[in-house]
């Protein structure tokens, strides 16, 4: 009887997160709405350009795509650490400095592009995963807040990568502050004419399978779920934690400087960055609409490069202004995020459904 | 009196008999309460308590009592039914108002402020006051002293809650709840913390406050102390109340059938123990903790295969440090232990492991499981090296086959085994751990309050599969403040007090209750010559 019951709750429950996401984007758009009418004559032309803009055009639409790749980079990165409890945000500079490293050996480094293209890649994963492992060490010898730690340290590395870049690569003849030209050759191809889509889209779609299997596949991610689930329980049954934490922001750094140096040889011929390009923090939103689960980072990845790129298209063709689309943004991670919205609706409709299935048992009974 | 007769109808025209002089100042009606993960905790729950009585109220775990007091005490809010107090429908949204209402509470792990006096814990919240801004020390401590005394508690006021016995602490809070006027006394499993000796003297309190008009409310697992100290008994079920009865028609064997809903065993048969070689031989441990205090002063133990050895003890005297070193939780800053006759240089849970000690720890949610995660991740924490295909992947299909035969011999309760850990009853939480600790491979069993708080039909089961693996030849620790168990159990048992093994007894069919009480509060003591002779002796 009590089988009964809780297996129609679960479906129940499924189906509730679901319908309580899209309800979340409606109330987040429809405040939006509100607030956009007050800064615009024609809202619902506004409106109409954010949600069909990304769809108006191929080269429109592959920006999406293009958007998504360093996002879903930076939320497979974050994600592996969320996981083992590691509130670890400097993904953020492990991001920064693996673009850096890449962009560095692509102008520098000689040998054939192809190779160089590769070492580049293996390179910022490395570096970035040196960068994430300086709050974990501190974490596990000295236990300082990872998230404090983290937090810093992007500024640090900001900071030192903009020394580096100023130091090694900047290009004094360039007319902004830019580095020289990578070599010919040294790039992720292009592959849709007269689009800036690039084959690192391959490389994002190879993580994110490699993470999922990382995740709940292999030995590492049982220790680094369990790790994170319950430290103590995971001590105590034998699991080395203090490992098992360094390993997972190893690979979460790895992740990151992997994106940094995609999206830097997909997206550029010089290296241009001069403030941290904030996809660490992306990561984190990505995380919390995805629930944690690598399988739906690049889902939400996409729908928040979607909302940008309409958004973008919103504020060429209209008078609203393009920042509308950070609140439509923050209001759904509210609402997502918010495990109290709707419980009361949650709560009727789950001791209906358990009475209703106890009824039913005890008829049966 | 509307409601409807609910006893059994052979007790009718006695309960009518009593039922004229008694007055119902709670009365508790179609309680439905559904957690928000769709376990329905309580439904269809009624039942009366009379004024001036010790209601008892009993019912495996998971059977919906503790949600019921919740409910009672304002924690927890029902989706239907209703409560009525002293004739008048009341609805209790938090525990101010409970208290408002004279409801009071005293929880099983108690809510008191250690660096604190016991009259400052009374008065917390409550503090007279001096010219409307200080607190007024002398009247506080008078007030306590004189509610100590009306109500006949031996206690000394103005001692500090952390240098004071558990049986103490739990005097204090009784003391709170009545200095804010409770009439109505929860008491959530009292005597589970307490010795012999303690639980006496509670009972003789219990009496004194009922003679003075108070109700209380009683949850207990152990159905002599009902049967010693309650006048009724309500036995819940499945989350609903199955039958209120007067204790004096009924006997434990018939509660205990109501409450499991079929027969269940009181006794563990066992055979006995055939004991082997040592296998595990701790020499002079001492261990020191976080604050300085010398938790382990110098045990030393030998523990045969074959064989189940108890450790008794007031809770703080060190049993519970003896398993964490034991264990490799904690590292010893002197002694040493050998595991069949090999010296363990590095103290880690992964070492310990290694040489097949298990461990079921008494902190299930803490220590035993991730309770996020589903029921067959938790089945294989410690040794997932043995279920994985090329060295690296999880074999899912060996890790189900194992899971669901292990949920079956352990008779885990679940729908399936992909339920998360969190949504089962605390019983089949500890059914689940059990099943993890207790395999082939083990050679050393730590069993720490392996059955605390946990149904009678789970505790019956896991106290079998203990004795199973000893007859399979595993040597067992058993760590345990159930003195019923230990002497269930136990072929051997050791009292530890003080951090210090101050009895040891080698067989343990004559010893009683009372005479380890008195061994673990220390009025009685073996020479440490005696303890050592037994010691060498196996």
């Amino acid at each position: 009887m009590r089988k009964v019951t809780k297996m129609s709750v679960n479906r129940f429950n499924t189906w509730f997160e679901v319908l309580r996401f899209l309800i979340a984007i409606f109330i987040a758009f429809a405040i939006s709405f509100i607030i956009m009418s007050f800064s615009t004559d024609s809202p619902f032309a506004a409106i109409g350009n954010l949600f069909i803009g990304p769809l108006t055009s191929v080269r429109r639409f592959s920006t999406v795509l293009e958007m998504m790749i360093p996002l879903t980079f930076a939320g497979l990165a974050v994600n592996v650490m969320f996981k083992a409890n590691q509130f670890n945000l400097s993904a953020e500079g492990a991001f920064f400095m693996g673009a850096l490293i890449s962009a560095i050996l692509a102008i520098y480094m000689p040998g054939q592009a192809k190779l160089v293209l590769i070492i580049a890649i293996i390179a910022a994963g490395i570096v970035g995963s040196l960068v994430c492992a300086i709050p974990g060490a501190l974490k596990i010898k000295w236990n300082c807040s990872e998230m404090v730690v983290s937090l810093m340290l992007n500024y640090v590395m900001l900071y030192f990568g903009t020394y580096i870049f100023n130091q090694v690569a900047r290009d004094p003849n360039s007319a902004y502050k830019a580095s020289y030209k990578f070599r010919t050759g040294v790039g992720l191809s292009n592959i849709i004419p007269k689009t800036r889509l690039h084959s690192g889209i391959f490389i994002m779609i190879a993580f994110v399978i490699l993470t999922y299997i990382f995740m709940y596949k292999t030995k590492w991610g049982y220790k680094l779920r369990m790790t994170g689930s319950n430290i103590h329980f995971a001590k105590c049954a034998g699991i080395g934690v203090s490992g098992v934490i360094m390993s997972s922001q190893l690979i979460g750094g790895f992740i990151a400087g992997v994106g940094g140096s995609v999206e830097m040889l997909g997206m550029y011929t010089r290296f241009q960055w001069s403030a941290l390009p904030g996809y660490g923090f992306d990561g984190v939103i990505l995380n919390i609409i995805a629930k944690e689960n690598p399988a739906f980072i690049p889902v939400a990845a996409f729908f928040v490069a979607y909302l940008r790129i309409g958004a973008d298209y919103m504020y060429k063709q209209s008078d609203v202004a393009a920042e509308i689309v950070s609140i439509i943004e923050g209001l759904v991670i509210v609402l997502v995020a918010a495990t109290a919205f709707l419980a009361k609706f949650r709560h009727r409709m789950t001791t209906k459904v358990s009475k209703n299935m106890l009824e039913a048992g005890g008829a049966k009974e | 009196m509307s409601s409807y007769y609910k006893g059994h109808p052979q007790n009718l025209v006695k309960d009518i008999g009593y039922r004229m002089k008694e007055k119902v100042i709670l009365k508790v009606e179609n309680i439905l309460k559904v957690y928000p993960n769709g376990i329905v905790a309580n439904r269809n729950v009624n039942f009366e308590v009379y004024e001036g009585e010790i209601h008892a109220l009993i019912g495996e775990n998971g059977a919906g009592k503790s949600t019921l007091m919740k409910i009672l005490f304002g924690i927890e809010t029902p989706e239907e039914g209703r409560i009525i107090l002293n004739g008048e429908e009341v609805k209790i949204e938090n525990s101010k108002k409970a208290i408002g209402l004279g409801i009071g509470m005293v929880h099983q792990h108690f809510m008191l402020v250690d660096s604190l006096t016991i009259a400052e814990n009374i008065a917390l919240g409550n503090e007279p006051k001096k010219r409307g801004l200080f607190i007024d020390k002398a009247k506080m401590i008078k007030q306590a002293e004189e509610y100590a005394k009306k109500y006949n508690f031996k206690i000394n006021v103005t001692d500090k809650i952390e240098d004071v016995s558990v049986g103490v602490k739990q005097k204090t809070e009784i003391l709170k709840a009545l200095v804010r006027g409770a009439k109505v006394l929860i008491l959530d499993e009292p005597t589970a913390v307490l010795t012999p000796q303690e639980t006496r003297e509670l009972f003789a309190e219990l009496k004194t406050l009922k003679k003075q008009g108070h109700t209380i409310i009683f949850i207990s697992h152990k159905l002599n102390e009902i049967m010693e100290i309650c006048d009724r008994v309500t036995i819940m079920r499945h989350g609903t109340t199955v039958e209120t009865c007067y204790v004096k028609d009924t006997n434990p064997q018939e509660i205990s059938n109501k409450m499991v809903g079929r027969e269940i065993v009181l006794h563990v048969d066992k055979k006995p123990a055939k004991r082997g070689e040592v296998c595990l031989e701790a020499n002079n441990l001492v261990y020191v903790n976080g604050i300085g205090k010398k938790m382990l002063d110098g045990v030393s133990l030998k523990l045969r295969r074959g064989e189940i050895l108890s450790v008794a003890g007031v809770e703080g005297n060190g049993q519970a440090e003896l398993a964490e070193v034991l264990t490799g939780m904690k590292v010893p800053i002197n002694g040493t232990i050998k595991i069949l006759g090999k010296e363990i240089k590095t103290f880690t849970p992964a070492t310990m492991r290694g040489n097949k000690v298990t461990y079921i720890p008494e902190d299930r949610m803490r220590n035993g499981c991730a309770a996020k995660l589903s029921i067959m991740d938790n089945l294989f924490t410690d040794k997932i090296e043995k279920y994985l295909k090329l060295k690296i992947f999880l074999d899912r299909k060996k890790m189900k086959k194992q899971s669901e035969e292990l949920v079956k011999d352990f008779k885990v309760k679940c729908s399936s085994i992909n339920n998360q850990v969190q949504v089962l009853s605390g019983g089949n939480i500890q059914k689940v751990v059990a099943a993890r600790e207790l395999t082939e491979e083990a050679q050393i069993i730590i069993a720490e309050q392996p059955t605390r708080g946990i149904d009678a039909g789970a505790s019956e089961l896991i106290r079998r599969k203990i004795v199973e693996y000893r007859d399979k030849g595993a040597a067992v620790l058993l760590i345990s403040a159930d003195l019923n168990e230990v002497l269930e159990l136990s072929d051997s048992a050791i009292v530890m007090h003080n951090g210090r093994i101050n009895a040891y007894f080698k067989d343990t069919s004559t010893l009683t209750e009372e005479e380890l009480g008195y061994y673990m509060l220390g009025v009685k003591n073996q020479s440490e010559e005696e303890v050592n002779a037994i010691l060498c002796e196996k």
